[in-house]
């Protein structure tokens, strides 16, 4: 869901050489008649994009923070401001913490599948070889069908008795209505569709590694395996370090595919409920979009502890030239 | 074992092993198709793997999911959808991310600052003002509400901004010597040369919008105003267990897409990889 920049840190060196242009032209004090047209220029230009941003991001941010702090009233019409009464109530809800560790399982138990399948696949594509444009296609159609309908099928798949996976493997399982085996089977789908998409993140990411490296690692005697892990790991830990945070986030904003999957009144139910869903049960299925928001800034609060952590032990071990 | 002999042996295992993956992917696409054409009875009583059981195929299921969900009208909506998402996105992106690159104006790294911060933000921190307005501006059910949250885009906006910076300054001297002004510039010199960049926004704008679920649940609850995806989720309630019919309604509704993707593979792949955007 966020678009994210892997290139941060050029940009902060960036801003530093802007700011010391406009401390230049601040400097100035009177801008030319060329420089005033090309601010206004600059400014019709991002003017729509600005203005369309504060309306429909910056506003809503302010507007959630505030209900988080108050009570919707009857119907969902009027607030009333209750303090902080929504996070006292948010830390003794028990579904809170037991919906966010079903989005974390999710995400400890999807991530290192995807992740480690779609680099293997990626590493075994980057050759030439007999059909691999067919591959890249067939390996990356899930990214561009809708999750909905992606659910549904796996829905049918997991039938316990007509299901095609009970058929081939000639069992029994409830996929989908057994607590203990009711994440696995979200895990599947998630991981079935994410692998196609990273694959194809992780084989440009390869590509951009340079022959020579090998050539001269090959000439030194080490190859294959250890090539792997001192050459490769190492100058795709940047793409590597894109998937797994923009995963994580994308684990713990899930939403649509347990709720297409899974029976709401099924007993592994809430076994698989994620917190986003939780959110928009309180926020627009029960009307009480004040505690909803508390939510939300809950988890809003997690993913930036988290984004904090991952940004701080960066430079452990990604390596950028 | 000669080396020649060794080289061909990884190569058959490799392909055995992409071959394998390739089935696990297209499988569940199959096993859509042969349910969608069959009838109920059929669907839970014969072998899965028969692809004629009854002789023939059952094409009354697509209509009869089409006829009592008027799937026209869905397509129209998710459509028209893409289409106002996908040019105001682009639109906007354009403009803001040539101004970003190119242009000096007061205050720049504080509005570059306001579009970095947007795209860091967990997007369902908008979702509940977002709702109100629609509900206040009387617009639930219509284009309009479907359009909102996709009509500008920060994202998009840096995207536009970093196909603006790779291109070279030389082309913008030699434009603005022949005389012509900042609008004229950005029009027929910079614009298409970025074109790369917009058609990457464009397939993402439109796959996102596409893939969203709980935006048009929301906001176009009503069943003639929603899009595909949106009336899956109503379909499943409908049709409870009538898994012919349901397969049926997920064909029609990843058909079109799937079809564009087939056509403009290489656009697809390259756009949504390069766009580093996470759907």
């Amino acid at each position: 869901m966020i678009p994210n920049c892997p290139e941060g840190t050029t940009f902060r060196a960036e801003s530093n050489i802007m700011r010391k242009e406009e401390l230049l032209l601040k400097k100035k004090k009177k801008m030319t008649p060329k420089a005033k047209r090309e601010a206004i220029w600059g400014f019709v230009f991002i003017a729509p994009t600005i203005i369309g941003l504060l309306i429909l991001n910056y506003y809503p941010i302010i507007d959630t923070v505030w209900q988080s702090f108050c009570k919707t009233g009857d119907f969902g019409i009027g607030n009333t401001f209750i303090g902080l009464n929504n996070y006292i109530k948010l830390i003794h809800d028990s579904e809170v913490f037991s919906t966010l560790w079903n989005s974390f399982k999710y995400a400890i138990l999807s991530l290192p599948l995807t992740v480690s399948i779609s680099l293997v696949l990626a590493v075994l594509l980057n050759r030439k070889m007999r059909g691999r444009g067919l591959y890249r296609t067939v390996y990356f159609l899930p990214m561009v069908c809708a999750p909905a309908a992606i659910a549904m099928v796996w829905r049918w798949m997991f039938n316990q008795d007509y299901g095609l996976l009970n058929h081939i493997f000639n069992a029994k399982i409830s996929w989908v209505t057994d607590p203990t085996i009711a994440l696995i089977a979200i895990v599947i789908v998630g991981v079935w569709s994410a692998i196609g998409y990273d694959m194809i993140l992780l084989l440009g990411g390869l590509q951009d590694i340079p022959k020579d490296y090998y050539e001269a690692a090959s000439i030194d005697g080490s190859s294959g395996v250890h090539a792997f892990f001192r050459i490769t790991i190492p100058l795709l830990s940047p793409m590597l370090f894109f998937i797994i945070q923009t995963g994580i986030m994308g684990a713990l904003q899930l939403f649509d595919l347990p709720f297409m999957i899974m029976d709401q009144s099924s007993r592994a139910w809430p076994k698989v409920k994620t917190i986003t869903y939780l959110f928009y049960e309180y926020a627009f299925e029960k009307s009480n979009r004040g505690y909803g928001a508390a939510i939300i800034m809950f988890l809003i609060l997690i993913i930036s502890v988290i984004t904090f952590i991952l940004q701080k032990t960066e430079k452990k071990w990604v390596h950028y030239d | 074992m000669g080396w020649k002999a060794k080289k061909n042996l990884t190569a058959v295992v490799i392909q055995c092993i992409m071959i394998i993956g390739a089935v696990i992917m297209i499988t569940p696409f199959i096993w859509m198709l042969l349910t969608a054409v069959k009838t109920k009875s059929e669907s839970i009583s014969v072998n899965p793997f028969y692809i004629f059981p009854g002789g023939s195929w059952h094409f009354e299921n697509f209509v009869q999911v089409w006829n009592s969900y008027n799937f026209l009208i869905l397509y129209k909506n998710t459509l028209l959808m893409i289409a106002l998402r996908v040019l105001c996105a682009c639109l906007t992106a354009t403009l803001a991310g040539y101004a970003f690159a190119r242009l000096k104006f007061p205050g720049k790294n504080f509005f570059f600052a306001i579009v970095l911060v947007q795209m860091m933000v967990p997007g369902q921190i908008y979702i509940i003002p977002q709702y109100l307005m629609v509900s206040k501006l009387h617009i639930m059910n219509t284009q309009f509400a479907l359009l909102l949250p996709g009509a500008v885009t920060a994202f998009g906006t840096y995207l536009c901004k970093q196909g603006y910076q790779s291109l070279p300054a030389s082309l913008e001297e030699a434009a603005e010597l022949d005389g012509c002004n900042i609008g004229q510039r950005f029009l027929h010199v910079m614009m298409p040369l970025t074109r790369s960049s917009l058609v990457s926004l464009g397939i993402f704008t439109a796959l996102f919008a596409y893939k969203d679920l709980m935006w048009p649940m929301i906001v176009c609850p009503k069943s003639d105003a929603t899009t595909l995806t949106a009336a899956l989720s109503r379909l499943q309630g409908q049709f409870g267990n009538n898994y012919p019919q349901l397969m049926a309604g997920a064909v029609m509704a990843v058909i079109p897409m799937l079809v564009l993707y087939l056509i403009f593979q290489k656009q697809f792949v390259e756009g949504i990889a390069t766009s580093g955007g996470k759907l």
